[in-house]
């Protein structure tokens, strides 16, 4: 937590009218205490959560997760050793990085070749193309479960059925990360300079070589947005391991398999609770380690207009 | 020897995440060799093509082909073999629960927002003013990093009936008052759904408005206030009308997740005490029911609700172009 940086960096100095000292501190008072209500509404819940998956079954079920703080100070981490020994939620961890990684390497590679060619090429059909693009941004995904899972249970490699693998879950997930990959590695891609393009074909580089060496090193920051988005969304995603996946465990993720947690052990709140946070774990390092890119990602996508 | 990987996850990962791209580099390797090789008119007609094929193929067999197949099927009964008219639309707008799902995306899609944006822009207003700026935003950011279910669990924790459990029963219960079923006293207990939203979403208006508020020449703002404006109408007739596009981006991003809902109350309520919604209804019609033709009417209606928010981002789309 030390390591935040500002998420949108700003050097401007935050203009004051300078009035006299002591009336203004009194002015700015209900400005600090709206800010600390918010700041608080937000972590509490967390903090709860947090607090909550280290204290022993007793003292759960006895009394709530804010006596903690009162000594005699008994925390435990039998609720976490419990959650991971546990056959299946292991697994299901490492379950959560097979899925990941890979439909996430396959979105960004996918998309931007599609990118490049929307932003520097020219054929007929193309602005037509990239605005169907744009309109699948928000196809909502129910609306392609039904067709692709019966895709999914006719199509089998060698005697496998589709339906159920891991690997049906990363070509789903390629297929739905690709209009948001497309339309924001595009955005960038096109805003690249042209002389750049000019000079490169001068020299007589082929599109490979302006792809493989100009453009791709040149997109890092805008592809390190796209790297986050997609493995936060497929690392939280329910939905789409839910239905694919079917009702087997061993290929769950940990987002089903603490959903499923969830809705059966109702009263054990000590092993969810450190369910919930072993699953929270890694999506909030990938947050805070590339923060920027990520702020950089939704305010370039969004702020433009 | 295909069985074999896919039952191997490590292989497969490895296979995947090395050989994968290096045969998709290798794709666009062969294409500019080959393509290399036409005489220049040809190549630049064919070229394009190729390099999009990869995301056409996919756009069109997880995305464009199923949304066309899922119309159809939803004039279709459950077993897809015949064709039922609108019969599964006349059982979606007859059906006191399937109407109760409607009327609570409707509440979603404009709670949300309305809250969502409302905190975001309070927030990001306030937040420009203080030296612990960063704190404040990280914090409200940080929820956006994990997931619903997370959040899910998070928050039963929050509403908890029994008040040595839960948060909130045990404030009310600290200060003498009764405890509150939270998430089974309909209709209120929508609006505990909807809160969970708005503690996950909140970061990301905040983090767009903030940076559309630092898009603001300071010079403009000094010039108001020289001109005799107040901190009010500086908010008011200066800073709200220039955000006023990115609000819209914001709103709109928001009203999509609305209409989407699942995660949340399939963890919190999985739809019950009236807390239904049309995407776990679907998923409830799919996989418990085994009624695919109604499911798949549901889910048109979700596309049909999104539809104006597609047509305002294409046209917003057209106008940046048009700029650039």
């Amino acid at each position: 937590m030390s390591q935040v940086t500002v998420p949108v960096s700003t050097d401007l100095p935050a203009s004051t009218g300078e009035p006299r000292r002591g009336s203004r501190r009194r002015r700015r008072a209900p400005l600090h205490i709206v800010l600390a209500l918010i700041t608080i509404a937000w972590a509490l819940p967390a903090i709860g959560l947090f607090v909550a998956s280290f204290r022993t079954a007793q003292a759960t079920n006895s009394s709530g997760w804010w006596t903690a703080f009162i000594p005699p100070w008994e925390f435990t981490f039998s609720n976490y050793e419990y959650v991971l020994t546990r056959g299946g939620f292991w697994d299901s961890f490492l379950n959560s990085f097979f899925i990941t990684i890979p439909a996430t390497v396959l979105v960004v590679m996918i998309s931007s070749f599609a990118a490049y060619a929307f932003a520097w090429m020219h054929f007929p059909g193309r602005d037509a193309l990239f605005l169907l693009v744009v309109g699948l941004l928000v196809v909502p995904l129910q609306v392609t479960l039904i067709p692709v899972l019966s895709l999914f249970r006719d199509a089998s490699i060698g005697g496998y059925e589709l339906n159920g693998t891991i690997l049906a879950v990363w070509l789903a997930h390629t297929g739905y990360g690709l209009p948001f990959a497309v339309f924001l590695l595009r955005n960038y891609i096109g805003g690249l300079p042209r002389e750049l393009f000019e000079a490169a074909e001068i020299d007589g580089a082929g599109h490979a070589t302006i792809f493989f060496r100009l453009v791709l090193p040149m997109s890092v920051p805008v592809i390190a947005s796209l790297v986050i988005f997609q493995f936060l969304w497929v690392w939280n995603d329910l939905l789409v391991a839910l239905v694919y996946l079917g009702p087997v465990p061993a290929n769950h993720p940990l987002s089903v398999t603490l959903a499923n947690l969830t809705t059966n052990f109702g009263g054990n709140w000590q092993f969810v609770t450190a369910a919930a946070f072993v699953s929270m774990v890694i999506p909030i390092i990938v947050f805070f380690a590339l923060q920027r890119y990520f702020v950089r990602g939704i305010t370039g996508g969004a702020v433009k207009g | 020897m295909l069985a074999d990987l896919l039952g191997n996850r490590v292989a497969l990962a490895l296979v995947v995440v090395l050989v994968v791209p290096a045969a998709l580099a290798g794709y666009i390797l062969a294409v500019e060799a080959v393509v290399g090789r036409l005489p220049r008119r040809i190549a630049g007609g064919v070229r394009p093509w190729l390099w999009v094929t990869p995301a056409l193929i996919f756009l069109g067999v997880f995305l464009v082909y199923p949304a066309i197949a899922t119309v159809i099927r939803s004039f279709q009964n459950r077993r897809g073999d015949a064709f039922v008219g609108l019969e599964n639309y006349a059982w979606f707008f007859t059906r006191n629960d399937t109407l109760v799902a409607l009327r609570n995306n409707i509440l979603w899609a404009i709670l949300l927002p309305v809250l969502v944006v409302g905190l975001g822009l309070l927030v990001a207003v306030l937040v420009d003013r203080v030296r612990y700026e960063v704190v404040v935003k990280s914090v409200v950011f940080l929820p956006m990093a994990i997931s619903f279910v997370a959040a899910g669990v998070i928050w039963r924790l929050m509403y908890e009936l029994n008040p040595t459990v839960g948060t909130l029963n045990a404030v009310i219960t600290g200060v003498g008052g009764p405890r509150v079923a939270w998430l089974s006293t309909a209709p209120w207990n929508n609006v505990m759904l909807i809160i969970v939203g708005v503690w996950m979403l909140t970061g990301l208006a905040m983090v767009i408005l903030s940076a559309g508020l630092k898009g603001i020449s300071p010079e403009l703002l000094e010039a108001s206030r020289i001109d005799g404006a107040n901190e009010r109408q500086v908010f008011r007739f200066v800073i709200l009308p220039l955000l006023a596009p990115t609000i819209a981006v914001v709103a709109t991003t928001v009203v999509i997740f609305a209409l989407k809902t699942f995660d949340i109350v399939y963890v919190m309520t999985n739809g019950n005490f009236g807390t239904e919604v049309i995407a776990n209804a679907m998923y409830g019609e799919l996989f418990t029911a085994g009624q695919q033709g109604r499911a798949a009417t549901l889910a048109v209606i979700l596309l049909v609700a999104t539809v104006p928010v597609m047509m305002l981002n294409v046209k917003r789309f057209r106008q940046q172009e048009e700029r650039r």
